[in-house]
C-alpha cells in the first residue's frame, strides 16, 4: 500500500521534471539576448562568432539542441558554464552542500524556535506572555527576509560587530577539506576552530532565513494546540495530575502536530527560494549565489542546470512530505 | 437584495468608523504621506537626486557629527541621501499601483471565475495555481525578468504574471463560500442570469477581501522591486530607488551603515504600514470577526 504510493508518486515526478527541462530549455534559447556576443571582445568575425556557436552547440536547431542536452543530461553531463568555464554538475556538487546545511541550520533554528514560542504561549493562555508572543510573531511574519537580512547586517555586524557579514568562513582559517559539506565535516574531524568560524558566519543567514519561518510556525502550532487543550484526552490527563507542562508537551503536542509538519515542508521549500537572495545579501557560496551570477551573466547551461536541480529538490521535498503525512497520519496510512 | 458583508451605512459614517479603527488610521497615514512624498517629490527635495558632490562623498548625517548641507548624509558618490529616497518613494509606489492593481485584477477575475462556474473551468485554473506556486517566487521572478530584461515595466509584470496567485486561491474560496448562501439561490429563483448574479450579487461580497489582499499585495510588490534593484535586475541605476540604494549601501556598509540604513528604513515603515492598513481593513471589513 506505502509502497504503491511511493512508486506511483515517483512515476508522477518524471513528466514534471521533463515539463520544467522543456519549459526551461525553449525559454532561455526563444528570448532575445545573445550569450554568444557576450563572450567575445568588440571587433568579433562573423567567423569568430561562428564557430564559438559551434562550440556550445547553439548553431543547431532548438529541438536538435534539446535532444543533445537531454541524451547528455541523462547521463549527469550537463554541458559547461558560459561564464565560469567549468562544468555545470561539477559546480553545482561544489555549491549545493553549503546551501542545504544553511537550509537545514535555518529550519532547525526555524522549527525549534517556533515550537518553543507556541508551547509557552499556550502554556499561559490568556495571559500576558500569550499576548507578547502574538505580538511578536505577527510583527516578525510581516517582515520580509530581506529586510531581516539587511536589520541583522546592520545591527550585529555593523553596530556590534559581532558576527562577520559575508562569506562561509575566515580564508585565514586555511580550510582544506575533502568534502565541500565544510560544517558537517568540520563537526565529524571535531575541528572546533574550524567549526566555530564556519558557523559563525552562517548565524545570520540562517536567522534571516528562519525568523519568518519560526513566526508561521509558532502561529499554526499554537492554533492546532489551543484546538486540542479542549479534547476529552487533556482534561483526562490534568485530572491524573499531571503538570500543565506535561499536558502540553506530553499529550497535547504529538496530535497537534501535524499541520504543523506538513506548514513545515512547504515552507522549507519557499526557504530554499529564500536561499537565493540570503545567500546574496551575505555573500554566501551556495547555489542561490551561483544562479543569481547565472542569470546576470546569460550562462544558458548553468541557469538551465540549476533550475532542474532547484525542481529536483522542491520534487524530492514533495515527495517527502507526502510520505510524512501519510506515516503520521493513521487514518490515511490504513487505507 | 440582500447585502451580507455591509450593514446599510452611508458611505460617508463607513468611512469614519474605517478611520476610527487605530491601525487603519495609522497604516492610511503613512500611506498617504508617502503618496505626498512621491508627487511633491521635485519640490520637497532638497538636492537633484543625481548630482554628485564630490566633496561629500559617504558624509555622515547631520544627527552624527555630518557638516550642515545633507540632512541624512550622502552616499559613496557624494548624491544627497535624503533626495534619493525621496525620488526612490516614487518608483515604490508606482510599483506598488502598477503592480498591484493589475494583479489583483487578473486573480480576482480568475478565482471568480472558477469559485462560481466550477467544473471544467475551476479545474483548469486550481491546477495552474498549484503549478505555479509549486516555484518559489523570488527565484521565479528572478528569472522572469533576466529572461525579459530589466527595466521597471519587466519588474511589474514578472510580479503581475507570479502573484495573482494569492488573489486567486483567496477569492476562489470566498466566491465558492458565497455561491451555496441563500442570497444567491434567491437570485436564481428570481430569475437573474448567472454573469448578473456574478456581478451584482458575488462581486460586491468579495471586494472587501479583495482589497485587504490589495493592500498586503502593494507592501509585497514593493518589497519584490527593491529586492530586484538590489540584485541589478530592475530600473537603470541612474534612477534612484531604495532597493537600489540599498545594494550600493551594503558594498560599504562598515565604512558608512547610514546609506544602506535608511532606504532599509523606509521600505521596512512601508511594508509595516502596508501590513496593519491590511490587517485592520479585514477585522473591519470581516462580518464575523466584527
Amino acid at each position: 500500500m506505502l509502497v504503491d504510493r511511493i512508486l506511483s508518486r515517483l512515476l508522477q515526478a518524471i513528466p514534471t521534471l521533463a515539463g520544467v527541462a522543456v519549459i526551461v530549455f525553449v525559454l532561455v534559447r526563444v528570448v532575445p539576448g545573445n550569450p554568444i556576443a557576450m563572450m567575445l571582445p568588440p571587433g568579433a568575425t562573423q567567423a569568430d562568432i561562428e564557430r564559438l556557436k559551434a562550440l556550445y552547440g547553439f548553431d543547431k536547431s532548438i529541438a536538435e539542441q534539446f535532444l543533445i542536452w537531454t541524451s547528455h543530461a541523462l547521463f549527469g553531463d550537463f554541458g559547461i558554464s558560459i561564464s565560469l568555464r567549468q562544468s555545470v554538475m561539477g559546480l553545482v556538487f561544489s555549491k549545493l552542500p553549503a546551501t542545504l546545511e544553511l537550509v537545514l541550520l535555518a529550519t532547525m533554528v526555524a522549527v525549534s524556535l517556533g515550537v518553543s514560542l507556541a508551547v509557552v504561549g499556550t502554556r499561559f493562555q490568556s495571559e500576558w506572555p500569550e499576548a507578547v508572543i502574538d505580538g511578536l510573531t505577527g510583527f516578525v511574519q510581516s517582515v520580509p527576509d530581506f529586510i531581516w537580512s539587511l536589520a541583522l547586517i546592520l545591527v550585529l555586524g555593523v553596530l556590534f560587530p559581532v558576527l562577520p557579514i559575508s562569506g562561509r568562513s575566515d580564508p585565514r582559517i586555511g580550510l582544506n577539506y575533502a568534502t565541500p559539506f565544510q560544517l558537517t565535516e568540520s563537526l565529524v574531524r571535531l575541528d572546533a576552530r574550524a567549526f566555530f568560524d564556519i558557523f559563525r558566519h552562517m548565524i545570520m543567514p540562517a536567522l534571516a532565513l528562519a525568523l519568518p519561518f519560526a513566526a508561521i510556525v509558532a502561529r499554526v502550532l499554537k492554533s492546532s494546540l489551543a484546538e486540542e487543550m479542549t479534547q476529552d484526552y487533556v482534561l483526562l490527563a490534568r485530572v491524573k495530575g499531571f503538570s500543565e507542562w506535561r499536558v502540553i508537551v506530553g499529550e497535547a503536542l504529538r496530535n497537534a502536530a501535524i499541520p504543523t509538519v506538513i506548514l513545515t515542508g512547504v515552507q522549507f521549500t519557499f526557504l530554499i527560494g529564500g536561499t537565493v537572495l540570503v545567500e546574496r545579501i551575505f555573500s554566501y557560496p551556495g547555489i542561490g549565489n551561483l544562479a543569481i551570477d547565472a542569470v546576470l551573466n546569460r550562462d544558458l547551461p548553468l541557469i538551465q542546470g540549476l533550475v532542474l536541480v532547484f525542481a529536483v529538490l522542491f520534487i524530492t521535498i514533495n515527495l517527502l512530505l507526502d510520505f510524512a503525512t501519510v506515516a503520521l497520519n493513521p487514518k490515511l496510512s490504513h487505507g | 437584495m440582500v447585502d451580507v458583508s455591509m450593514p446599510s451605512l452611508a458611505p460617508q459614517r463607513r468611512l469614519f468608523r474605517l478611520a476610527g479603527n487605530t491601525r487603519v488610521l495609522a497604516g492610511g497615514s503613512v500611506l498617504a504621506l508617502l503618496v505626498l512624498v512621491a508627487l511633491t517629490a521635485t519640490w520637497i527635495a532638497p538636492f537633484d537626486p543625481l548630482d554628485q558632490d564630490l566633496a561629500a562623498q559617504m558624509q555622515p548625517p547631520v544627527f552624527s557629527a555630518g557638516t550642515g548641507s545633507h540632512w541624512l548624509g550622502a552616499d559613496s558618490l557624494g548624491r544627497d541621501l535624503l533626495s534619493r529616497l525621496i525620488y526612490g518613494t516614487r518608483i515604490a509606489l508606482e510599483v506598488a499601483v502598477f503592480a498591484a492593481m493589475p494583479t489583483a485584477i487578473l486573480g480576482t477575475a480568475l478565482g471568480l471565475i472558477a469559485g462560481y462556474y466550477g467544473g471544467v473551468l475551476d479545474a483548469i485554473i486550481s491546477r495552474l495555481v498549484d503549478v505555479w506556486t509549486s516555484f518559489p517566487p523570488v527565484l521565479l521572478s528572478i528569472i522572469l525578468v533576466a529572461l525579459i530584461g530589466t527595466g521597471l515595466s519587466s519588474v511589474v509584470i514578472a510580479i503581475i504574471v507570479i502573484d495573482w496567485t494569492r488573489f486567486c486561491r483567496v477569492i476562489r474560496a470566498e466566491t465558492v463560500k458565497q455561491r451555496h448562501m441563500d442570497y444567491v439561490d434567491a437570485a436564481v429563483v428570481a430569475g437573474l442570469r448567472p454573469l448578473t448574479i456574478l456581478w451584482r450579487e458575488i462581486v460586491p461580497n468579495v471586494l472587501p477581501l479583495a482589497v485587504v489582499l490589495l493592500t498586503l499585495e502593494m507592501g509585497i510588490a514593493i518589497t519584490v522591486e527593491a529586492i530586484l534593484s538590489f540584485v541589478g535586475l530592475s530600473v537603470s541605476s541612474d534612477t534612484p530607488t531604495w532597493g537600489g540604494m540599498i545594494a550600493e549601501g551594503r558594498t560599504v556598509v562598515h565604512q558608512a551603515p547610514w546609506i544602506m540604513a535608511f532606504p532599509m528604513l523606509a521600505l521596512l515603515v512601508t511594508v509595516l504600514a502596508l501590513n496593519m492598513l491590511g490587517d485592520g481593513l479585514k477585522a473591519e471589513l470581516d462580518p464575523v470577526l466584527r
